[in-house]
């Protein structure tokens, strides 16, 4: 069937904001589908908080929402509106579950508006469990023994049925959120409340464990006729019990037998009949029983996925691209494979091995167990490619930049004795004293039986690093056998582990490093730093090695078929095999470097800018080269550039791939500012080995980075800084902190995201703080610098963006911070343009951050972060290269920072562009930050230097007050209309306090207060009933929180005891879903916005991009 | 593994690619090709289609799951193919269904292998220069290259006498708890319904695979498998109600007694014919068949069903195949290969038959095309 002429407009629903189980793999498949659709000649609605996305760029479709993703939105939406068609499956569970809300109240058929893609039915049978297993029985398909409750009693009553250990499945919700494994009955009430609490619907799935089998799944498509095709096969590597997104996983599967691998796609084909999916991609999961072969079925997703996005770029198969195309009415045999151009109804083979590797964030959460278990809690993911697994194993575990440079021993980094006592705890820099100073002995003494015992009991538990003490327990003696007992992980896998072990060995042993030892170590995936150390030589000196042998790598094709057509697109994957398929053009090129796994503080945003460095080059009629090895982004589609290199960001892998493209064309350089940290590492080594970088310098970069170069740059420019200094130690840091005054802010210095930054009120608090935070740089690779800052109390805080050429900037925007300083930035609530700044401070922002541009020479994007206080500015940091905020900005102003960024790297100048700076727009945009609390079990909400954020919203609106409402609502806090509001906060927050208890009242709400914040509330003549804090017994605060007293928590606290008492009220405001607050201006902010929403009762508004950056052109 | 003697695959065109050797030591000579199946090495080895054939594999783990006597598809158990070329063969076997090691199955049997080769780089070779032959040793290329040169091209090889039985046998094995239902409408047979034999069917047997046999005897077949020398008459005499013709290895136009034979046959019975039983129906229809350049190989390959307008894919393994262009009037081609456009199936209602180019058994592959039998079930049904 061809394209369906009834359908005109089609609106397509993106995810929001990155979190924990959703990320950027639906801005790849929304962008895919969004492209595919428009090219068919359709016309594209497009909805999606998440302004960092690439699918929201304005240029993409007609009509761009970035608007909350919320029924009330939605609806508006679709009655300004009117598309005949919403296709709901690219845009992961939250455009599932919209698409069932906009259904049931009505709206979809009230306005005649086709649902595509996946019928209601089909959703609600996939996603509920009990219709679910139904569904299933009725196909005659096995899934696990099980019953839904509602109560701990009902959960116990089915336990006995299934016997401990038992899952716990919460049903709706994301990435598993709320689920767990009780092990025996005294462990199942509080998990099952915990459980309870999390389901939407009140409801949790109590499970037969099925701990310890195989864990597979099938990426598959199906068309309106009954065609259907698996695109890929998915092996875990970790067994059930690990959510499959926090477990490393390959492809294709590697431990089934033909008949055993039919079983389970005869088993999907009937999952898709049954369930309904009439078109489009899904996802099938199954256990397996590894003693005996029974196979169940696990779950289903009706609609493309995290695995989806990891299939299209294990097997260059464009799942989404194709769905989309699917819900319009084609069928498989109509489509084309784009890489081979043979039809797009067949089943891709590859001949290489892929393992995704997820990466995790637990020393962000300090008090979570960094544990895993069915609630997925990685934050990003690596993909690599090799010929064999040992090879694509290494190659993923040198891309995670987990300061590793593949599977190597953490023998002499982890007390493997400490982490067996207390297996899963994290630090808390707040709370925890200084680690013993740990002795580093000269040489890690030989393996031991007792080491060798140690390590079996570590590896029985699931952890993030899991597979590092495995293969150190195979290095410590342990055989296979009893690693596969104490893990459960397949021998198969276990012994391609036992390979690399042994491979090491050799390369101890050996006399000398001969030509074959080296071809053979780099063949199995060995990387040059890991041969290197295994030497004891310098990674140079193994590279010196290499060109003389003539050991370099080849690139092989992604080419979905094993090479048995020839692939005309340039998908690339590095091995050290016999033949090159490299092929480089003869074109002018340059080399794009892209930001890796996803992780806090490196995000979404830096891929959204590498793509628009694509773009930008490609329109200037250069070769655009992306490397990079996140395949959840856009950036590693191989549509997106002109050849895609799917590889690790080391510098062995990079300059491998410059030495290919440099062979043919002219290489013009490397673009390593766009992809944050992780190119930026490399800036230096690439320079050093010969590699022309374009764009602002190294030096320049330097000059920003080194604070001794930093303070003279600034003291040159005549601009003032917090006063600081550096140390290198506690008696150091102790010093520097006297002579500055306290309260101070210390970080180590070359860290990300502020990993490891903390305010410090007292000494006491500083001298805790300063052994774990030069554990923190050492972890990360970083320098074992600290730096020692003046913390400028209640002042505001500024980003800034602009873009020079070296000879001059145009400033992108400027954003006034909601938080004080102190709050990490990518944490805090951003305004753009600036909502309470004095005009005359704004313009001295704006010509100090032209100055710096200028001064440092920047040829790109720089970022510069500044506090006002009292009237006068304080530079705080200068990132001369993308930021977080450039996206945003970008959005706010319809100005593509990157993009234009970009062209002048490439040459141009912003005269030839002819850019000036932008007028201040007509709007008003905010950006708030999501936060995976939720996830974390026993963390804080309180927010800090520390980023802690996934993702971000934006709002956009006619005024701030109104935009701040919207991206609170986007973030999904829900202001209440009235009820009563509970306000603690410290001393200096007082005199706000009692404003905002005068301004609640007035819109109708109760005062509670804890005693002192009562008190000078009522000292104003405004009625607050005092409610006890906790430590002074019930019925306190918790009480009120978890019977549903409390709408709205406002809590500021500092120093490290108040910040421990308040904890409690804090972490149970989120888990009721309570809308909290823990800055004062961010609670006033939220006022405003409540002021405005009740007093004035304005109905929803909403407005595209597209219009609102019209109509700030138009008021020129 | 450094242990392990070099080898070399070498082509006739010169072109050898290093690797070490692995399974039986010993010097190999067949045609090169590669399929591309991820799954079904073992299949693969036992199938009697792949007789006198080097088989790359494009896959690079093999010999994860082992070997086990329920996967052969030979009947009497046995590998089939010339020689095996691999890229990395697995140190251990993790499978509850293995019972030996690939690797040690190959020595035992003889079967002689290499691996460590660069695969993908031996199939962008056959890809453009074409199935060709070679062999695998640990001799000097030169030597190995003049034995690849000095073996007789595939091309008018008539092989079927290697792998055809003796005698006349009785098949009476079902695919049992592996059974698929053939509608594909349902997922598994249930075995405690096992069908009632219906019809008599009498297989021709040109290196019959042994789940084709057993998918017969699901359909509900009494099954008796004859040599491919077996006459018309022979045929007609064990009153069959349907006639199946099965796959096998070599040339089709070298097979003229099974030509003549299958002219003598037409519109007797219903037929049904696989692969190489597909081909020769078609030229004793009177079509021509002619080699393709590097054939079909492989459990991914797309297939339209000219009648239903739906794709199947299916498992192939064939280097001939029917010029769609000399199918008379008598008959159409009913199957098109959306890869290629070349006809993968062929009825002829007026002489009762039908056969498709590519494996509805699977085994290896998936189970798209069962319905197959169901169909040949209804045709002995309306005689």
């Amino acid at each position: 069937m061809p394209r369906r002429d009834d359908l005109h407009k089609i609106l397509l629903i993106g995810s929001g904001p990155i979190v924990i189980g959703q990320a950027c793999e639906f801005d790849y498949s929304g962008t895919q589908g969004a492209k595919a659709l428009t090219t068919l000649g359709y016309e594209v609605v497009l909805v999606n908080s998440n302004p960092a996305t690439i699918m929201t760029d304005p240029e993409l479709v007609r009509r761009t929402y970035v608007e909350p993703l919320d029924r009330p939105t939605l609806t508006a939406i679709l009655e300004r509106e009117r598309p005949d068609a919403l296709l709901p499956t690219l845009g992961g569970q939250t455009a599932l579950n919209l698409a069932i809300e906009l259904h049931e109240s009505g709206v979809l058929s009230r306005l005649g508006i086709k649902l595509i893609g996946a019928q209601v039915d089909a959703i609600r049978k996939a996603e509920d469990r009990q219709l679910f297993k139904d569904a299933m029985a009725r196909a005659g398909l096995e899934s696990p023994r099980s019953g839904h409750a509602k109560s701990v009693d009902e959960a116990r009553a089915i336990a006995e049925r299934t016997g401990y250990p038992v899952i716990l499945r919460p049903s709706f919700t994301l990435g598993g959120a709320g689920g767990g494994v009780a092990h025996h009955p005294g462990e199942l009430t509080a998990k099952v409340e915990w459980a309870l609490s999390q389901s939407p619907t009140g409801e949790v799935l109590v499970e037969e464990s099925l701990l310890g089998w195989k864990e597979y799944e099938l990426e598959v498509i199906r068309d309106v006729k009954d065609n259907f095709i698996v695109v890929c096969t998915i092996e875990n590597l970790d067994p059930m019990g690990v959510h499959t997104g926090d477990s490393i996983t390959v492809a294709p599967a590697m431990t089934l037998t033909d008949r055993e691998y039919q079983r389970l796609r005869d088993a999907a084909r009937v999952v898709m009949r049954e369930i309904g999916v009439e078109t489009g991609g899904s996802n099938v999961q199954f256990a397996v029983d590894p003693r005996t072969g029974r196979v169940l079925v696990i779950e289903m997703n009706p609609r493309v996925s995290r695995s989806s996005a990891l299939a299209s770029k294990a097997t260059g198969y464009p799942i989404a691209k194709i769905a989309a195309k699917l819900a319009v009415g084609f069928t498989l045999d109509e489509l084309e494979n784009d890489i081979t151009g043979t039809s797009a109804a067949f089943e891709p083979t590859i001949d290489y091995v892929v393992v995704k590797w997820p990466r995790f964030a637990f020393e962000k959460f300090p008090g979570s167990e960094a544990r895993l278990g069915t609630q997925m809690k990685s934050v990003g993911e690596v993909m690599s490619i090799g010929r064999t697994f040992p090879e694509a194993l290494e190659k993923a575990a040198r891309s995670l930049e987990t300061g590793k440079h593949g599977l190597e021993s953490l023998r002499d980094r982890v007390d493997y004795e400490a982490l067996a006592e207390e297996p899963t705890s994290t630090r808390d820099l707040r709370h925890d004293a200084p680690p013993a100073a740990r002795p580093r002995a000269p040489s890690i003494p030989p393996p031991s039986a007792d080491l060798r015992a140690t390590l079996e009991r570590i590896i029985a538990r699931p952890t993030p690093e899991r597979l590092f003490h495995v293969a150190d327990a195979l290095r410590a003696g342990s055989s296979v056998e009893r690693v596969h007992e104490v893990t459960g992980i397949d021998r198969w896998f276990l012994e391609q582990i036992a390979r690399l072990v042994r491979q090491e060995a050799r390369l101890t042993a050996a006399a000398e490093l001969d030509e074959e030892l080296l071809r053979e170590s780099k063949r199995l995936g060995l990387g040059d730093r890991r041969i290197a150390a295994l030497r004891g030589m310098t990674e140079d000196a193994v590279r010196a090695l290499r060109d003389r042998f003539g050991v370099h790598a080849t690139f092989q094709r992604v080419d979905t078929c094993a090479a048995e057509f020839p692939a005309r697109t340039p998908y690339l994957y590095s091995s050290h095999e016999r033949a090159d398929e490299c092929e480089p053009s003869d074109r002018r090129k340059v080399i794009i470097l892209g930001g890796g796994p996803n992780r806090i503080g490196q995000g979404i945003e830096f891929d959204y800018c590498c793509c628009h460095a694509v773009f930008a080059l490609r329109e200037l009629g250069i070769e655009a080269v992306m490397v990079n090895c996140n395949p959840e982004t856009v950036s590693t589609d191989y549509d997106t550039s002109d050849r895609l290199y799917f590889e690790p960001l080391t510098l062995e892998d990079v300059l491998a791939i410059v030495r290919a493209e440099a062979s043919r064309g002219e290489l013009l350089g490397v673009i390593v500012q766009f992809g944050g940290q992780t190119p930026l590492r490399l800036a230096v080594p690439l320079e050093r080995a010969g590699v022309r970088l374009l764009g602002t310098s190294a030096d320049a970069i330097d000059r920003a980075e080194d604070r001794e170069r930093f303070d003279a740059l600034l003291s040159k420019l005549g601009l003032v800084r917090p006063r600081a200094g550096v140390a290198r130690g506690v008696d150091e840091a102790r010093e520097v902190a006297r002579s500055i005054g306290y309260p101070v802010l210390v970080r180590p210095s070359y860290v990300l995201g502020g990993r490891a930054m903390m305010i410090c009120y007292e000494e006491s608090e500083l001298e805790a703080y300063v052994g774990i935070a030069i554990e923190a740089a050492r972890e990360e690779g970083g320098s074992q610098v600290l730096l020692i800052d003046e913390f400028l109390r209640n002042a505001v805080e500024v980003d800034v963006d602009c873009v020079g050429d070296g000879r001059r900037a145009i400033i992108g925007g400027v954003m006034q911070h909601i938080e004080e300083a102190g709050v990490h930035s990518g944490d805090s609530t951003s305004v753009l343009p600036p909502h309470s700044l004095d005009a005359e401070v704004v313009r001295t922002i704006e010509q100090q951050a032209r100055a710096l541009a200028l001064e440092l020479g920047v040829v790109g994007l720089m970022n510069v972060q500044f506090a006002v206080k009292d009237g006068s500015v304080y530079v705080l940091e200068v990132n001369p290269r993308a930021s977080r905020t450039v996206p945003f900005v970008s959005k706010a102003t319809g100005r593509p920072l990157a993009k234009i960024a970009a062209k002048v790297m490439a040459g141009e100048t912003l005269d030839s562009l002819g850019l000036e700076d932008g007028p201040v727009p007509t709007h008003v945009a905010v950006k708030e930050s999501v936060f995976p609390f939720g996830k974390f079990p026993g963390v804080d909400t309180i927010l800090g230097p520390e980023m802690r954020s996934t993702g971000e919203v934006m709002g956009i609106a006619t005024s701030a007050a109104l935009a701040f409402g919207k991206s609170l609502a986007a973030a999904g806090f829900q202001l209440p209309e009235r009820g009563r509001a509970f306000i603690s906060v410290r001393e200096a927050d007082k005199a706000a306090a009692v404003q905002l208890a005068r301004r609640l009242r007035n819109l109708g709400f109760a005062i509670l207060a804890t005693r002192g914040t009562a008190e000078a509330i009522q000292r104003a003549r405004i009625p607050a009933t005092p409610i006890n804090k906790v430590l002074e017994g019930s019925p306190h605060v918790v009480d009120a929180v978890m019977d549903g007293s409390i709408q709205i928590v406002i809590n500021t606290t500092e120093g490290a005891k108040a910040i421990r008492d308040s904890y409690s009220i804090r972490r149970n405001a989120l888990l009721h879903n309570i809308p909290y607050f823990t800055t004062m201006p961010a609670a006033l902010a939220a006022v405003d916005s409540l002021e405005v929403a009740l007093l004035s009762g304005t109905a929803v508004q909403v407005r595209s991009l597209q219009e609102w950056h019209a109509r700030a052109r138009e008021a020129r | 593994m450094t242990a392990r003697p070099r080898a070399h695959l070498a082509l006739a065109d010169g072109t050898a690619f290093p690797g070490f050797s692995w399974g039986a030591e010993a010097t190999s000579v067949g045609e090169a090709v590669f399929t591309t199946g991820m799954t079904g090495y073992q299949e693969v080895l036992t199938d009697p289609s792949y007789t006198g054939q080097l088989v790359v594999m494009t896959a690079p783990q093999i010999g994860n799951t082992g070997v086990n006597s329920a996967d052969h598809e030979h009947v009497g158990g046995r590998p089939q193919v010339a020689g095996f070329v691999v890229r990395d063969p697995s140190p251990v076997t993790s499978s509850h269904r293995a019972e030996e090691s690939l690797g040690e199955w190959l020595a035992r049997s003889g079967v002689a292998a290499i691996g460590g080769v660069d695969t993908r780089a031996v199939v962008r070779h056959l890809r453009e220069t074409g199935a060709q032959n070679a062999c695998i040793g640990t001799g000097s290329v030169a030597e190995l290259v003049d034995r690849a040169r000095a073996a007789p091209s595939m091309e008018g090889l008539d092989l079927v006498e290697r792998v055809t039985p003796a005698a006349p046998y009785e098949f009476t094995e079902s695919r049992a708890e592996w059974s698929t239902a053939f509608d594909a409408q349902r997922l598994f047979h249930d075995p405690a319904r096992q069908r009632p034999t219906r019809w008599h069917v009498v297989a021709l047997d040109f290196g019959a695979k042994r789940n084709i046999l057993r998918c017969l005897v699901d359909l509900g077949c009494r099954l008796t498998v004859v040599p491919a020398r077996t006459s018309a008459a022979d045929v007609l005499a064990l009153r069959p109600d349907g006639i199946f013709l099965s796959n096998g290895p070599g040339d089709p136009a070298a097979v003229g007694h099974a030509i003549a034979t299958i002219r003598e046959l037409l519109g007797q019975r219903p037929m049904f014919g696989i692969c190489l039983g597909h081909q020769l129906l078609a030229l004793a229809l009177g079509a021509r068949t002619y080699k393709l350049k590097f054939g079909h190989r492989g459990l991914n390959q797309p297939v339209k069903d000219l009648t239903t307008g739906r794709v199947e894919i299916t498992s192939q393994n064939h280097g001939f195949v029917v010029d769609v262009g000399s199918l008379g009037a008598a008959a159409r081609s009913t199957h098109l290969h959306l890869n290629d456009g070349t006809s993968e199936g062929l009825e002829a209602p007026e002489a009762r038959c039908f056969s498709v180019q590519y494996h509805p058994e699977a085994a290896a592959g998936p189970h798209d095309a069962l319905y197959l039998f169901e169909r040949f079930g209804a045709a002995m049904d309306h005689a």
